[in-house]
């Protein structure tokens, strides 16, 4: 398969690359690192005019600890790869959230490859960066002619495909705050490992006082039309002790208010069974972790 | 039209390329070095896999115009002074029956072995996660890789 006939633009720097974008904006696509676009391209689901390359702007690519007064937190440049995040000692001790999640993206040839900005710009509705990104409470920094902003993770994510980014930006840091308290665990279902979610649940909890949950937070991809977090069971969850019953009694707010998809992979009931028992087993999991 | 320069098994390519030509067919069709194969297309089965810049990748996920100034290692260039002890394995071990993935199974195991010298089956498997075969039922596959791993640690051979 070939892609359609499109003008490649290779920056050297941001500015370049928003000054570009904003000639183009609504011709051109962002390639980052390419696994989800060009497939696209191929499919000619994607047809864009311009397609302008990240790849040649250099500090785009890091992951480091930060200080904010009392609060720490971790910073990633957009083109930070799934396999620089496997691999990153600093995320396995920290906030080993990001990791597990990267390990379950794709397979090796991909994880080397796909970037972490270029998942969340390209809002899979079943990417698995997203489920975690939300769980953490990520915020997102955009670029654009104006200056940048900071995007909240929870409203990123507007639809198939579609974010808060508006086409003159380009995505350039996920910053995630860290907690020494902080348990997480992410699982998805899926037919075979490198597939996508049919239904990927992120969990990160923090216990109070006498086995309760103080704090909870639970993204969820691949059930709809974008991934989210489960508002409303977090809210049932909370300052609860988080044993079998109460999981299962508060289950079903894991997708309400959600308009569950069907499809030859896994009807709408079935998704929301999975996203019912695929919930208890990451709280689990997270709880032992 | 872009002008590339791409070091291919050492050898430098310079060429004026489309830039929608994928990296797979800059390989196959510019470089003339048609071991590194054209399977599924949509980056599902790994017969397109080399080495792009020392990383594993597939090259019909990748645009030629990408690989400017990339050094790149097709399944060519591992035999340049004669066979590598992974296609040995291969050969030894019966990894392969139409041959069709095995360019890229072998690079997926070169570089699996690079970071990881004594790999369990487990992990073999996991490495080949993106690699599809569907001939040999993966198990001879799997034995090839574990015999070069075996056979690299006897010799003291350095992978790549």
């Amino acid at each position: 398969m070939i892609p359609p006939q499109f003008e490649y633009f290779r920056p050297a720097s941001l500015p370049e690359a928003l000054a570009l974008l904003s000639t183009y904006a609504d011709d051109a696509k962002v390639l980052a690192g390419g696994q989800s676009l060009i497939s696209l391209l191929k499919l000619r689901l994607a047809n864009p005019k311009y397609l302008i390359d990240l790849g040649g702007i250099g500090g785009l690519n890091y992951i480091r600890k930060e200080t904010d007064g009392q609060a720490e937190r971790i910073a990633m440049g957009a083109m930070t790869t799934y396999a620089e995040i496997k691999g990153s000692s600093l995320l396995q001790s920290r906030c080993p959230l990001l990791p597990q999640t990267a390990s379950v993206v794709g397979d090796v040839q991909v994880r080397n490859l796909g970037t972490l900005g270029g998942s969340l710009a390209h809002a899979d509705p079943a990417g698995d960066m997203p489920a975690a990104i939300l769980a953490l409470g990520a915020e997102l920094k955009a670029v654009g002619p104006k200056g940048e902003r900071w995007i909240k993770a929870e409203d990123f994510f507007l639809g198939f495909y579609a974010t808060a980014l508006s086409p003159h930006e380009i995505l350039t840091e996920i910053r995630v705050p860290l907690s020494a308290k902080r348990k997480s665990a992410y699982i998805k279902a899926a037919r075979r490992p490198s597939d996508f979610a049919l239904v990927g649940i992120a969990v990160c909890l923090e216990a109070g006082q006498g086995g309760t949950c103080e704090r909870i937070a639970v993204g969820v991809t691949g059930v709809t039309d974008k991934p989210y977090r489960a508002k409303s069971l977090e809210a049932k969850l909370k300052g609860k002790k988080l044993d079998r019953e109460t999981i299962e009694a508060a289950a079903p707010a894991v997708t309400e208010g959600v308009d569950v998809i069907g499809n030859i992979h896994a009807s709408a009931d079935f998704r929301s069974h999975l996203a019912r028992v695929y919930l208890y087993r990451t709280i689990q999991a997270a709880s032992q972790s | 039209m872009h002008r590339i320069k791409v070091t291919i098994n050492g050898k430098e390519y310079e060429q004026e390329v489309e830039p929608r030509l994928l990296l797979v067919h800059f390989i196959r069709e510019k470089a003339r070095l048609t071991g590194t194969h054209v399977g599924c297309d949509t980056g599902n089965c790994g017969a397109c896999t080399i080495l792009f810049n020392g990383k594993l990748i597939k090259s019909c996920l990748t645009l030629a115009v990408q690989a400017n100034h990339a050094q790149i290692t097709t399944i060519e260039g591992l035999a340049a002074n004669g066979l590598h002890p992974v296609q040995d394995a291969f050969l030894e071990k019966f990894g392969l029956q139409c041959g069709y993935c095995t360019p890229g199974m072998i690079l997926n195991a070169c570089y699996l072995l690079q970071s990881n010298p004594q790999p369990s089956e487990a992990e073999i498997r996991e490495a080949l996660e993106g690699n599809l075969c569907m001939c040999t039922g993966y198990q001879h596959i799997i034995d090839a890789i574990r015999y070069a791993a075996e056979r690299m640690k006897q010799s003291g051979t350095v992978q790549l």
